[in-house]
């Protein structure tokens, strides 16, 4: 699957955050997402799933070929987006099992295939994989849950939902060192080439576990720089100082 | 009031087992003459027709309540008193979603009772299950029958307890049910006996009679128990304008009653319904009260504590939608030393109907150690929809501790956009918010009450969003 993404442009509240995004994800790849706070990262990412506080004002987002702009959130879902959210909310009521087999059936829906039995090992082994205890299944969604808690339980819905094309937004922000490689093993374990990941971070840490094959740099709502995984060597050395100079420069050029 | 009369008797023939078209009917409005025919028709001794004439007296006097909802839009000389034909709307069993039954497979309810609970079925299908519960009750001295059987065959236990608890003057509305009651149920436990699986009232035959105005008497005997569950979960779908019951609820010392219901009246219906316990030491009475539907409901189950050690709970769910006012909550009246009450109350609003928590923890002079909490959460659908808490608190010893908690949330579009990033419509969204927000009390009902409320309130949510 490909996501293309055109020139595109959104606002809130009026005020312009995404300037003209242009940027193409691939299955197969792994792309990082970087750039300065305020430079529309979270934006994007929410653009892309159709947030209702956000208004596109212009471009266009392609998932093979079709216009997703125009598809509600939860088509864009069944067509095979994700987000894992930077900050999830709790939903009282909800168990973490009646949820997931929910949003399982409504993923397999279109293709019609969702096996009972084979869902119920498969939550078994994601949970195991990432070290979730079996009881959350029976606890609420996300209600009362540690930060960590939280974004491994995001992690838990991308590998049963298994999405084309995840948007993983400052997944690994907040955490400590072991949950941060339990978040990586889920998203390497879906790795391959049905599968593309926009990792949105301010840290290179993530990244050493995650090996991206394209760093892309956002800064102040346009896509200002991309390059292969040594552009996140440059970054952690220089900081952003040099990309904000040498964007004036190839702003006023361009 | 002085309209004529017109009073017609059919093909009526089977005691009090009403046949299902049921041609026996006043004429609308109340005089006498109507009550007289009621208590005629019943066949009843004269004390209760005194008490109905006695109480349609009260009732003329008493005025309307002033508070609560607006009550003006009831015209009590056009609604019919009596033996009104029963129009239930016919649904198909194809008709019932899979969801549910799946769940009646997985919990193993027999075919008869599945088409009931799915509201296809008439109650008297679960004649066999109904059969056999009644014998072993009886064997255990358990009597559960309609009022009008236990007023002819056991008028001692009902004179001594019917319109104790609430006095045919209790209200203007209590008055009305007591000059013109008809159906509801009569259970009475003896000392001791534990009966282990719910009374439903679907289980009596023709009970789909329940009226507007029934009356339910429950008296628990010293160290008893019993569940009851009133009337059906299935959606009553009625044109009549006033539904006025009066249940009320004997816990002796020692013993433990549970009340469930879920209703689910027709939008044009005024619900106005009078329920109260008393419990004596030791004893522990809970209501459980569903209010869905209606155009107007003013229900607030109450429990008088009258001895040492006695609790009382009350758990109110209530779905307020488009033009609908829902006035529910519960009262608890400490009047003994070391007595606790609960009451939880879950509301729900939505298309512009409003949602009312309405309580009252009374306590009286010169108790100890008396223990009271209050919990009342709103869920507000949309922004026409409101919400409303009026805990009333009248407390005159010293020796209490009391909590109230009062939350209001609104569905939050952070909440819907994670849902359906998830792959679920805005609809299915929604829904699952609102059943999580009742799961915590629908858990507290029995298993098929349970799928029912879900249901219902599924049905409610159709179409409410997008």
């Amino acid at each position: 699957m490909k996501l293309e993404i055109h020139d595109l442009r959104a606002s809130i509240g009026g005020k312009e955050i995404l300037k003209g995004i242009d940027l193409t994800l691939e299955t197969g790849e792994i792309n990082a997402l970087m750039g300065p706070n305020g430079s529309g990262k979270s934006t994007l990412a929410n653009v892309l799933l159709g947030h209702p506080n956000y208004e596109v004002t212009g471009g266009r987002v392609l998932l093979d070929g079709i216009d997703i702009l125009e598809k509600t959130t939860d088509e864009r879902a069944r067509m095979g987006l994700f987000l894992a959210f930077q900050y999830p909310v709790e939903i009282g009521g909800i168990t973490i099992g009646k949820f997931l087999k929910r949003a399982t059936e409504e993923m397999y829906k279109s293709n019609g295939r969702m096996d009972i039995s084979s869902y119920l090992s498969d939550l078994r082994e994601s949970m195991n994989f990432l070290e979730i205890d079996q009881q959350f299944i029976n606890r609420y969604l996300n209600e009362g849950f540690s930060g960590g808690e939280k974004k491994r339980m995001e992690i838990l819905q991308m590998l049963m939902l298994k999405p084309a094309i995840a948007i993983m937004d400052e997944t690994d922000s907040g955490l400590d060192i072991d949950a941060l490689k339990v978040v990586a093993r889920g998203v390497n374990k879906l790795k391959g080439d049905n599968f593309s990941a926009l990792v949105i971070t301010h840290y290179q840490r993530i990244l050493k576990f995650l090996e991206p094959n394209r760093v892309h740099i956002l800064y102040q709502g346009k896509v200002v720089m991309s390059g292969g995984p040594e552009l996140v060597d440059e970054l952690e050395a220089r900081g952003y100082d040099w990309i904000k100079e040498d964007t004036h420069e190839y702003v006023a050029n361009n | 009031m002085n309209t004529s009369q017109t009073i017609e008797i059919g093909d009526y023939k089977f005691g009090f087992s009403f046949p299902d078209q049921s041609v026996f009917k006043t004429g609308k409005g109340l005089n006498e003459e109507v009550i007289n025919a009621i208590s005629d028709h019943k066949n009843e001794p004269e004390w209760m027709r005194k008490f109905r004439l006695r109480s349609y007296q009260a009732f003329l006097k008493k005025k309307m309540p002033n508070w609560g909802v607006d009550l003006s839009g009831i015209d009590f000389d056009n609604i019919y008193y009596y033996a009104k034909p029963v129009a239930e709307q016919q649904r198909n069993w194809d008709d019932v979603p899979a969801s549910i039954k799946e769940t009646f497979d997985r919990i193993g309810i027999p075919e008869a009772e599945r088409k009931f609970l799915a509201g296809v079925g008439a109650q008297y299908d679960s004649e066999v299950v109904y059969h056999n519960l009644k014998k072993s009750l009886e064997e255990k001295g358990v009597i559960f029958s309609d009022p009008e059987t236990a007023v002819r065959e056991h008028p001692d236990i009902v004179r001594k307890y019917f319109g104790t608890i609430i006095p045919f003057s209790d209200n203007k509305f209590a008055a009305l049910n007591s000059a013109v009651w008809s159906g509801g149920s009569f259970v009475y436990v003896p000392k001791g006996v534990r009966v282990d699986i719910p009374l439903q009232a679907y289980f009596r035959i023709n009970s789909q009679n329940f009226g507007q105005f029934e009356r339910t008497l429950i008296i628990a005997e010293e160290d008893s128990f019993v569940h009851y569950i009133e009337g059906c979960t299935a959606p009553v779908y009625t044109t009549d304008s006033l539904h006025s019951a009066v249940v009320e609820i004997i816990a002796l010392p020692g013993s433990r009653v549970r009340y469930s219901t879920i209703q689910n009246w027709s939008g044009d219906v005024y619900n106005l319904v009078t329920k109260r316990a008393v419990a004596y030491e030791n004893a522990t009475v809970e209501w459980v009260d569903g209010n869905i539907g209606s155009k107007r409901t003013m229900k607030y189950p109450s429990v008088y504590l009258m001895g040492e050690g006695a609790h009382g709970e009350v758990l109110s769910i209530a779905f307020a939608g488009k033009g609908q006012q829902q006035d529910t909550g519960g009262k608890a009246v400490h009047a003994a030393s070391n007595t606790s009450s609960v009451i939880t109350s879950k509301s729900i609003s939505k298309d512009g109907g409003i949602a009312s928590y309405r309580g009252l923890i009374k306590v009286a002079e010169g108790l100890k150690n008396i223990r009271s909490r209050v919990v009342c959460d709103a869920l507000i659908l949309d922004a026409k929809s409101h919400s409303n808490t009026f805990p009333y608190m009248e407390i005159e010893s010293d020796d209490v501790s009391m909590e109230h908690e009062a939350r209001v949330s609104r569905i939050s579009e952070e909440q819907l956009f994670y849902l359906m990033s998830r792959g679920m419509s805005e609809d299915e969204a929604s829904k699952m918010i609102v059943n999580g927000f009742i799961d915590p009390l629908v858990k507290q009902l029995p298993m098929e009450y349970a799928v029912e409320l879900n249901r219902l309130i599924e049905l409610e949510m159709e179409g409410s969003v997008g």
